[in-house]
């Protein structure tokens, strides 16, 4: 189970991370989940072997701070969800601008949930209510 | 023309390409280095030549399934990652597992260490050059990859780890056949590893090169035999003690505190031998019993797993929501994290250092890019 999860918001981002680094944690890396509307964002620090997290739910389109000037380390997971989930991520000690690890070919947010490349073979409610709504398939066998 | 003006000799920088295909690199990376004549004074990497979008599908696959997907987030360490993802699942739906799974776990996660390090070993001599250490090494490597196949029916791929336990019991000869082997190796090294640590030319190839301090070390985010070469004693077989490591203890980490290419080798070399040792263990003590429990229900809820593989620390961050699809799965490989230290061993060194820094951390793309 996911312990010592903290809940933040956009604007303490840094000053958090600051803090933690200000007590000897290692930057372990940060998780994004896009939940639909807003995207879920996990920071994940290592106090003493210990994982500590800093939780933060970022509006869809909503810019994201950049750690890289406090952990460098983050700049390259950082990078990484500028590319896969179309997050714009401001002051980035280095910015890709999206093609950190995409083709230049390749889709935006490709791991966003809805649009993207993705095909969600999950239901969603809009294709429930289409499928509940169709007309039987009929002709041979399947 | 204003440099002229201050000297007799002006510096030019200049920007290469190294990589993504390089003789040294296993697999495609670059790193866009730029120069002052030979020496290096900054290095930028560009990935995503291999990515294969792998934690996105196995949102799409059943969560059972997706044991055998994990196992192909590298062809080197596969064996870690079906352990790890098993160890989250196994959390997350509270399931209990066999002790004897447990120590065969052990047992299989160990001899995959062991052929990666001689697989890394292998390679950096070939690096700095030295290729008859290379093919020295890799015919040791043989001896695990045939026990493995013994064993588990595969060389790399064993597919043995299942949520619950695993597939596969092993009997009395294939104990005695592991034991045999591993203290084959050992004596193998014996011959070895003196080259390794001594030689001259060997020497003057990896010390003082690309040194990482331990407080930038820790900074970076570090971890395995990176941070380890640093001297930052942290090794997750020891510090959570899952699968059967708590049990069986004795997992010291090794350490090195040069922080240079051959403190990093050093590191590697050293665990070999406490790798033969846990093996030794856990065949010894190898309890009796089942060796994996049925499986009923889903995934629900979050947890990370963490484990120590070959490189490093390795990191899933699991998500499920009561269906057979995980709402999601991540992947933090040793590697990722240990891009931005190579970033800071680089600057100053020489460009003919460049190839045997970048195999110093054993770098893998396949799990970078997984």
């Amino acid at each position: 189970m996911l312990n010592n999860v903290q809940e933040i918001t956009v604007d303490r981002l840094v000053g958090e991370a600051a803090l933690i680094k200000g007590r000897g944690c290692r930057f372990v890396t940060i998780t994004c989940t896009d939940l639909g509307d807003v995207h879920d964002l996990i920071y994940h620090f290592d106090d003493q072997g210990e994982l500590r997290h800093l939780r933060l739910k970022l509006p869809h389109g909503a810019p994201l701070p950049s750690l890289s000037g406090v952990f460098f380390a983050a700049l390259i997971i950082e990078n990484e969800i500028q590319d896969l989930f179309g997050i714009t991520v401001t002051g980035l000690a280095i910015d890709y601008q999206g093609r950190f690890i995409l083709a230049e070919a390749a889709p935006r947010a490709p791991f966003n949930r809805l649009g993207g490349m993705g095909v969600d073979v999950r239901v969603r409610p809009a294709d429930a209510a289409v499928a509940a709504t169709a007309e039987p398939a009929t002709g041979g066998a399947r | 023309m204003e440099a002229q003006a201050t000297s007799a000799f002006p510096t030019r920088r200049t920007t290469i390409p190294f990589g993504p295909q390089h003789p040294v690199l296993p697999e495609p990376l670059q790193l866009r280095l730029v120069l002052e004549d030979e020496r290096v004074v900054e290095a930028l990497p560009a990935i995503g030549y291999c990515h294969r979008g792998l934690e996105k599908i196995a949102e799409k696959k059943d969560f059972l399934q997706d044991v055998y997907l994990v196992e192909r987030i590298c062809g080197i360490c596969s064996f870690m990652h079906s352990l790890n993802y098993c160890l989250g699942i196994e959390e997350l739906m509270k399931i209990e597992v066999p002790t004897r799974a447990s120590y065969l776990r052990v047992i299989w996660a160990e001899l995959h260490r062991m052929h990666s390090h001689l697989l890394f070993l292998g390679l950096i001599a070939d690096a700095f050059g030295f290729e008859n250490l290379f093919m020295q090494f890799w015919r040791v490597r043989e001896r695990i990859l045939e026990v493995m196949e013994k064993t588990a029916g595969a060389r790399i791929m064993l597919s043995v780890c299942s949520v619950g336990g695993v597939r596969r019991d092993i009997d009395d000869g294939q104990k005695a056949e592991i034991l045999r082997v591993v203290d084959q190796v050992e004596r193998d090294l014996e011959s070895l590893l003196p080259t390794m640590f001594d030689d001259y030319t060997v020497g003057q190839r990896l010390r003082g090169v690309g040194v990482l301090p331990a407080d930038k070390a820790h900074e970076l985010g570090a971890v395995g035999p990176t941070a380890r070469g640093s001297g930052i004693a942290m090794d997750h077989r020891l510090s959570i003690g899952y699968a059967a490591y708590g049990e069986l203890g004795g997992v010291t980490p090794v350490t090195e505190a040069t922080g240079d290419c051959y403190g990093r080798i050093i590191v590697r070399a050293r665990e070999l031998h406490q790798s033969a040792d846990l093996i030794r263990k856990a065949v010894q003590r190898l309890p009796g019993g089942v060796v994996s429990v049925p499986v009923k229900g889903n995934p629900d809820g979050e947890v990370i797993a963490r484990m120590e593989q070959p490189r490093g620390e390795l990191i899933f961050y699991i998500k499920g929501n009561g269906t057979r699809n995980l709402e999601r799965f991540r992947v933090r490989t040793p590697t990722f994290a240990n891009i931005a230290p190579l970033l800071h061993m680089l600057p100053g060194c020489q460009l003919a250092d460049v190839p045997v820094i970048i195999l110093s951390i054993d770098p893998c793309i396949s799990c970078t890019e997984r």
